[in-house]
């Protein structure tokens, strides 16, 4: 009995020894979840940032990542998925969370700069290397002839704004709300199936060679056609679409009760820095900064954009009338004869 | 010499062999052909290095944790269920055979969905888990449940018949000869049953392995965390990874094949069992 408690007191002695020299410098885990185009984006952020940390404080942080569609992403993280912080594709997503979870403050645009969004991106085309249907803008989408890939925008965030990019464009060149609903159905009548996220769909386009125009994140066109050949496809720019505004958040409830409020908050603030905007503009999506959106202008087509908050009044409304259980898709998909 | 009386006409044979090996080599050889050349597209050291990174790794323990965890959990349970169904008459005994039979019936996702509506922080039990800080979906206890859940109805799926088919007159000798039900169960029952056994434990062992759909649902694809290799696999296809995704799923194939080959011999062993039996 006394040498299994002489055993237990070398073992603890032992422990100690051997956690003595990282008690200073604690080992700190975050959890990022986000999207699905952001995946490489984040992955050299995480490198830098905990780079910014270990100089700064001389704490070691690693980033960990889970990525998926939009939509789901926040289901998860309502569900219980631990995040320190989300990096979602629309601040509707981070509104459901604030809602239905009540793991985020409602205040949470007021946090950041830019409504929380440090880096933005918009909605192009993708199409096969010549342009083989003469794509040039959203008019030859409705044509009979044309396959348009485009997710679920009940699970992804890109898709939805996809959808709005659409419909924006229509309610401003034909006029009528009427007339933007029938031109969305004739697009939504060429595409033939909906993935459930936005990298989902971009490999049905590239990889399984369905579609002849793929609706995308700028960054993850300019991404695909880098990682997969300029010699097999190119990017289309309409002459208009919207601004996507990609939003992040810390999730209040964790962080708390994680105790990594302050580093969380960093990781985000440090998004706005030059460093974090360089790393934004290298994996194409287009920085808030302006000395850095001057210095990238030249990766970065020009392009009329129009906002959610003009045209659609904001995410709330745009997501309830559009997006909602009954609202405008769900019309649109039912009256399509599959 | 036998002669053979044959009704069907002689071309039948050959065509139905050549549609066989066909279809074989469409849907089976050719596919695992593309997935050990895609593997190696870039050579070993590619081949080594991704199926080494960090993430895989932890993706790769993190299967075998998982299968560590729910063979044995249900080679016990299968061999107590058969053996309640074999050996003993009760009411409700089809309703039981029904249940078990339950998760081949559910679609791996609901399975997954049944574990988040039941853990999940907006579940049934979310806010009681919370409060005292034990995390279930989302992290590893989920994935093994819902693991648990899909890859249950194996072994005792494998060994019912068989110990249906043995009746229990063995074990009563051995009862009357004055041997504990412990020592039957060890000297009687399990020698009778183990070929079967075996092949159950090697099904339940592959689905483990393999899963995806209910794994999914519950896993939050938190990397080099809450990833098994088939998550892993869908994770590098996503990121433009091909030779990395093909490579650890040329390790899961290789899993596939050994189990396969296990699993040819244990028929082969049966099949000589009931040669001698006869």
């Amino acid at each position: 009995m006394k040498s299994l408690k002489s055993n237990l007191f070398g073992i603890a002695i032992a422990v100690l020894a051997l956690v003595a020299p990282f008690i200073h410098a604690a080992d700190i885990s975050l959890l990022n979840v986000s999207y699905d185009p952001t995946r490489e984006f984040y992955k050299e952020y995480n490198q830098a940032f905990a780079k910014h940390w270990k100089e700064l404080k001389g704490d070691n942080v690693t980033v960990r990542q889970s990525h998926g569609g939009s939509g789901s992403q926040a289901r998860s993280v309502i569900d219980g998925l631990d995040a320190d912080v989300v990096t979602l594709a629309l601040a509707y997503d981070v509104d459901a969370i604030a809602q239905k979870a009540h793991a985020i403050d409602t205040n949470w645009q007021k946090r950041f700069t830019h409504n929380s969004a440090p880096y933005t991106s918009t909605i192009v085309f993708l199409v096969r290397k010549g342009n083989p249907k003469g794509i040039k803008d959203w008019d030859d989408l409705v044509k009979s002839d044309v396959k348009v890939i485009t997710p679920n925008p009940k699970t992804s965030g890109g898709a939805r704004w996809n959808h709005l990019a659409a419909w924006g464009y229509a309610l401003e060149k034909y006029g009528s709300e009427d007339k933007a609903r029938e031109f969305v159905t004739k697009i939504y009548a060429n595409v033939p199936v909906l993935d459930s996220g936005a990298r989902g769909a971009t490999n049905t386009f590239v990889q399984r060679g369905l579609g002849d125009v793929l609706l995308a994140w700028e960054n993850e066109a300019i991404l695909s056609i880098n990682e997969l050949g300029r010699d097999k496809f190119e990017i289309i720019v309409p002459s208009v679409s919207i601004l996507a505004e990609p939003s992040v958040s810390i999730v209040d409830k964790n962080v708390e009760k994680k105790g990594t409020k302050e580093v969380a908050t960093a990781y985000l603030q440090y998004l706005y820095s030059k460093e974090g905007q360089r790393i934004a503009a290298k994996n194409y999506y287009r920085p808030t900064d302006p000395e850095i959106a001057k210095e990238t202008a030249a990766n970065f087509p020009k392009l009329k954009l129009f906002t959610i908050d003009a045209v659609f009044n904001g995410w709330g409304e745009a997501q309830k009338k559009h997006f909602a259980d009954g609202g405008e898709f769900d019309k649109i998909f039912a009256s399509i004869k599959r | 010499m036998q002669t053979e009386h044959r009704l069907e006409p002689r071309w039948l044979k050959p065509l139905l062999l050549g549609t066989t090996l066909l279809f074989l080599a469409i849907f089976l050889a050719l596919p695992l052909g593309v997935v050990f050349s895609e593997a190696l597209a870039k050579g070993w050291k590619v081949y080594w290095a991704s199926i080494t990174e960090p993430d895989a790794i932890a993706a790769i323990k993190l299967t075998l944790l998982v299968v560590l965890i729910t063979v044995p959990l249900n080679t016990v349970f299968g061999v107590a269920t058969a053996w309640l169904i074999a050996k003993f008459e009760f009411r409700g005994k089809g309703l039981l055979i029904t249940l078990i039979d339950l998760p081949f019936a559910v679609s791996p996702v609901i399975a997954g969905l049944i574990f988040v509506l039941l853990f999940g922080s907006q579940g049934w039990f979310g806010a009681w888990l919370s409060e005292h800080d034990i995390r279930i979906v989302f992290a590893t206890p989920g994935i093994i449940l819902a693991t648990l859940f899909i890859t249950s109805p194996f072994v005792a799926r494998e060994i019912i018949p068989l110990m249906q088919e043995q009746g229990k007159d063995e074990e009563e000798s051995a009862l009357t000869l004055g041997a504990s039900g412990w020592q039957t169960f060890w000297k009687v029952t399990l020698p009778n049953i183990k070929w079967g056994l075996l092949y159950g434990v090697i099904l339940s062992n592959a689905r483990a392995m393999g899963e995806f759909g209910a794994v999914a649902v519950v896993s939050g694809h938190i990397r080099g965390m809450t990833t098994t290799m088939p998550l892993h696999v869908e994770i590098l296809y996503g990121e433009y990874l091909f030779t990395a995704a093909f490579a650890v799923a040329s390790l899961l194939t290789l899993l596939a094949l050994v189990t396969l080959v296990l699993k040819s011999f244990i028929e082969w062993r049966i099949g000589k069992k009931r040669l001698l039996a006869h």
